[in-house]
Parts: C-alpha cells; sequence; structure tokens
C-alpha cells in the first residue's frame, strides 16, 4: 500500500492502467485504513477546469500538507473533502472521494459530513456572538441544548485548543474582540466542538504573526493524536515542520504525493524540485 | 500646473462646503423641530393632552397601535423579501421581476395605495374604516424599504460568517437564523425605524382606509367591540391625519391650536422613538462587536 500512496500520479490515460490497480488494491485492502481515498477526482469551474484527475490517499491520524503555487487548486482540492464547494456557482465534480469508506457524494449527507470534516479558515471566522456561543454554535446546531453539556463541550474543546486559561474569565465577552491569533484558535475549538474527526485548515496561519503561527502549529501537532488534519500551506518551511505527508499541485494536478522527509529531501520530479528549492511559485 | 498654495486653497474651500452642507441639514432640522414643538406646547391645554373626544390622546394611540401593525406587517412582508433576494435568489428572471416589483412599489405616490387599500380592503371586504386596513396600506408603503435594506444588510456582512457556519455542517436556515440575521438586526432596525417614520407622518394613504374618525371607550376591553382601544378592526384617525382635518375642515375656534400642538406631539413621539430604537441598535452592535 505505502508504494501505492507514493506512486507518483500524472493525468492521461498512460496512467489509467496504474490507477485501475490503486484502486482495487485499496479495495482489497478495505478502505478503513485511510481517512480519505481519492480517485480520478475532476473539478470545474464552468468550463474551466481546476483539478484534473486526483488520486490520493490522506492517512488516518497524520498531518497531511497540499502545497503548491497559488491557484494550483491545492484550496479547492481541501473544500471539496467536506464539500464546501457545493455553494460554489458553476463547480461541477466528477470522480469519487470516500471518507471512511464512503461515497462523499453519493452516501453521506453533506451536512453530516461537515460534522465531521471540520474547517478552519484562512481568516479567522468569528461570529458576532460570545465567545461561549461561538464555540457551542457547532453542538448547538446538532440539537445539543443542554446547558451543562454545552459548558462542558466548550470547556473541553477550549482546552484541547489550548486557549481555554486565556479565556476563560472571558467566556461572555465578543469573539470579535480577540486578536487574530487568539480568533483562528477559538476558531479551531469551534471546529473541535462539533466533534470532528478531520480537521481541514485553509492556510491557517497566513493571517497571523510568528507567536501566533508557532502556536497553531504546535497545536496541530498535538491534535494529530486525536484527528486526521489536512492543511494547505504557502508556507514550505511550515510543510516540512508539522506535516507527515506531502502532496505538491501544480496547475490542477497532484505532481507528487510522498511522505514529507522524502519529498523535501529527495523529490522525485524535477516540478516538485523546483518548487521546493524555490525556483518557481 | 497649481501651485500648492492653490491646492491647499481649493482643498479648504471644499471642506467648508461639505461641512456647510452637513451644518444646513442639522441647523435646519433643529429649528424645524424647534418651531414645531415650541408652537405646540405654547396653545397647548391641559386637555388637549387627555384621552377622550375633546383630546388627542386618542389619536396618539391610534398612531402608535397603527405603526405598530404597519410594523409587523412590513417585517413579515419585507424581511423574508430581502432574505430571499439576498440569500436565495439567483440572476434569472424570476429575480428581475421581483426586483422590478419592488422598485415601482417604492415609487408608488401614497394616495394611490391608499386608494387602492380602499378598494382592497374596504370595498373589497365589505368593512368600515379600520386601522388593519390603514397599517396594511402603510406596510405596503414600507415594504419595498424594509425589503432592500434587509438584502443590503445580507450582502454586507463579511463571507466568513456564512463559510464559519456552514463549514460546521449548519444548513443554510440555520445560518440565517442563528448568524446572519442576527449579526445585521442593527441595520434591519435602521431600516424598521425609517419605516415607521413614514408610519407615524402617513396621512394620504389613511385617509380611505384607517378613516378619519375616531371613538373609543377607554373602559371597554371587550377586543370583539368597535370601541375597544384595541379592536385593530375599528376605525382609528391618526396625528398626522387629524392635523391635515383640523387644518382644513375643522370649524371649533381653537382648530389652529389643536393642530399645532397635535404637530407637537407627533414630532416628539418620531423624535423619541427614532432615539430609542438607535440606542437600542447600538446597544446591540456594541454587545456583538466586542467592548475593546
Amino acid at each position: 500500500m505505502t508504494e501505492m500512496t507514493t506512486t507518483l500520479i500524472g493525468s492521461g490515460a498512460a496512467k489509467a492502467t496504474e490507477q485501475e490497480a490503486v484502486r482495487v488494491s485499496q479495495e482489497a485492502a478495505g478502505d478503513a485504513e485511510y481517512t480519505f481515498s481519492v480517485e480520478g477526482l475532476d473539478l470545474f469551474y464552468d468550463q474551466t477546469q481546476a483539478l484534473k484527475n486526483i488520486n490520493m490517499n490522506i492517512e488516518k491520524n497524520h498531518i497531511t500538507a497540499l502545497i503548491g503555487p497559488s491557484g494550483c487548486g491545492k484550496s479547492t482540492f481541501l473544500k471539496t473533502l467536506n464539500r464546501m464547494n457545493d455553494w460554489v456557482e458553476g463547480c461541477r465534480v466528477t470522480g469519487k472521494i470516500q471518507f471512511e469508506g464512503k461515497d462523499i457524494f453519493k452516501e453521506v449527507d453533506p451536512l453530516a459530513l461537515r460534522y465531521r470534516v471540520g474547517m478552519v479558515f484562512q481568516q479567522p471566522t468569528p461570529f458576532p456572538k460570545s465567545i461561549f456561543e461561538n464555540v457551542a454554535y457547532g453542538p448547538r446546531i446538532q440539537g445539543i441544548s443542554n446547558k451543562k453539556e454545552l459548558a462542558e463541550i466548550v470547556e473541553q474543546s477550549l482546552r484541547q485548543a489550548v486557549i481555554w486559561d486565556e479565556l476563560k474569565d472571558r467566556l461572555n465577552e465578543s469573539a470579535l474582540g480577540l486578536s487574530g491569533g487568539q480568533q483562528q484558535r477559538l476558531c479551531i475549538a469551534r471546529t473541535l466542538a462539533a466533534r470532528p474527526s478531520v480537521i481541514l485548515m485553509d492556510e491557517p496561519t497566513s493571517a497571523l504573526d510568528p507567536i501566533s503561527t508557532q502556536k497553531i502549529e504546535d497545536l496541530a501537532l498535538e491534535l494529530k493524536k486525536d484527528y486526521t488534519i489536512v492543511i494547505v500551506t504557502h508556507s514550505m518551511q511550515q510543510a516540512r515542520r508539522i506535516s507527515d505527508k506531502t502532496a505538491f499541485f501544480l496547475l490542477g494536478e497532484l505532481i507528487e504525493f510522498n511522505d514529507t522527509v522524502d519529498m523535501f529531501t529527495q523529490p522525485s520530479n524535477a516540478q516538485t524540485e523546483a518548487y521546493i528549492t524555490g525556483r518557481f511559485g | 500646473m497649481t501651485s500648492l498654495a492653490q491646492k491647499k486653497r481649493s482643498d479648504s474651500i471644499m471642506t467648508a462646503l461639505f461641512v456647510g452642507g452637513a451644518g444646513f441639514a442639522v441647523v435646519l432640522l433643529v429649528a424645524f423641530v424647534g418651531f414645531v414643538i415650541i408652537q405646540g406646547v405654547e396653545g397647548m391645554t391641559p386637555e388637549m393632552l387627555s384621552f377622550g373626544p375633546h383630546g388627542l390622546g386618542d389619536m396618539f394611540f391610534n398612531t402608535v397601535y397603527l405603526v405598530v401593525l404597519a410594523l409587523v406587517g412590513s417585517m413579515i412582508t419585507g424581511i423574508p423579501a430581502g432574505i430571499f433576494l439576498a440569500e436565495y435568489a439567483g440572476n434569472g428572471k424570476v429575480t428581475h421581476w421581483v426586483r422590478m416589483a419592488i422598485e415601482t412599489l417604492a415609487s408608488l405616490p401614497s394616495i394611490v395605495v391608499g386608494l387602492f387599500g380602499y378598494l382592497a380592503f374596504i370595498v373589497m371586504t365589505g368593512s368600515q374604516w379600520n386601522l388593519f386596513a390603514g397599517a396594511l396600506a402603510v406596510s405596503i408603503l414600507t415594504l419595498p424599504l424594509v425589503t432592500s435594506v434587509t438584502e443590503d444588510a445580507l450582502r454586507n456582512l463579511p463571507d466568513s460568517y456564512r463559510q464559519g457556519s456552514l463549514g460546521l455542517g449548519a444548513s443554510h436556515w440555520q445560518t440565517i437564523w442563528n448568524i446572519l440575521l442576527p449579526a445585521c438586526f442593527p441595520r434591519i432596525m435602521t431600516g424598521l425605524i425609517m419605516a415607521a417614520g413614514r408610519g407615524f407622518g402617513e396621512a394620504a394613504a389613511l385617509m380611505f382606509t384607517a378613516g378619519m374618525s375616531t371613538d373609543i371607550d377607554w373602559t371597554n376591553w371587550d377586543i370583539t367591540s368597535s370601541s375597544c382601544p384595541l379592536n385593530p378592526f375599528r376605525p382609528g384617525e391618526t396625528l398626522a391625519l387629524h392635523i391635515w382635518a383640523l387644518r382644513t375642515e375643522a370649524l371649533h375656534p381653537d382648530a389652529v391650536q389643536m393642530a399645532s400642538a397635535s404637530s407637537a406631539i407627533l414630532m416628539i413621539m418620531v423624535v423619541s422613538f427614532s432615539l430609542a430604537a438607535r440606542w437600542l441598535s447600538w446597544r446591540i452592535d456594541k454587545k456583538m462587536g466586542g467592548s475593546k
């Protein structure tokens, strides 16, 4: 299986049999060990193809980093994993994504999928509500209204996001009064409160200062014990520091997907090498 | 090339012009409000402030009641319409027609709406003048305002609210109800204040709907009775209409003072309502925006 996932994946007919092989062997092995299995994913914005034949497996309790220059499709790919592209007008997807063995386009309700696959955005997205209500929002929309239960979830989530000590006396203050770094960690806590198994992060530190960035990175490393994390990042250093696996996207194609250490020390593709050594980007 | 001195001079001239324009509006308002209130209070007698056939109390109550009914009416039609336009409508033909209908509605003269109200709510239902019909007529007038304010308020919210909520698995409706509407509450509130102002001041649309008479028995609390103050299906002359009636048709000697007093009361009502509503939305805004 490891060879399969580290296989260089390009596009085009020549690769078709190889992909078939990946798919078959995957089915034989059972999908349970992967959080996501993506097969032959194409995505179009109207006439423009933004993702071309993506095949990859995302492993449980790992941090998978998606890197590549702007417009390469990495964020689009991330948003496809919890179907946040559903609201984008003219967005069309073909191919298959399995989440814990189930086809997310056919077998899983998109709302239920997003309960399990949380998302943290580039800009912190606190709601204009109190800190408590921000964190309690996920459980609330899932129908939990017991005050004691909510309070427990809020505390637990804030602790997990290592922001409880900073915020425990300010739970009734508006979340909009927090600093950017605090807001982002609050949003992570809010995501955790919804009890997901996967956290998707879309350049979560690009709007933050270095100290806040470090806190988020430490947090991601801490969280991967219990969660599967997929992170889109502009910073190759960040991918290197925290991820176990790295996927390099270019012009909508998945150029290379490998263990982070291998990818950064001995990239097997010339374009990957050119990108990670800074020759373009 | 313009010299530095010229640049500075034209800059200060334009600044003065803008400050002057803004200042003029404030001076005009203060002078106007002051004039109306002083004139009204001067000729006021205690009897005028009483409830009953000789006072203005009944009209005051009718005005408040009608505005409340009209606001409810424009809220339950205008806010959903605004939500539809901002959140659900695409760029198709239907949206185009809805938008055009609302714009046309906004430019209807109020007397036309009044006559329509007379036809639809009085003649066709075979009822007498009543407050409810008046409130519906005012709702029609304020519907476009409430709709466009709601739509603009929703559209101006940061996209992050929507994303954050949807990303947690909330449905579109949960997002609108729990996040978006509360977030634009202060702005919708402002729209409702303006709508209420329209209701306070409206006369033409009420002439043939709410009627020009009022007969309230303040001891009668049987809501089905036509003299019960709270019965919306009774005739109810509002202050604005009363002013008009006093200045054009009334024959009794203190009609002019009565009209001035009515104007003063109406003015105080509008100003205090507007201040109270602004204070409320400021409080909410502050609560949501974080106390920094």
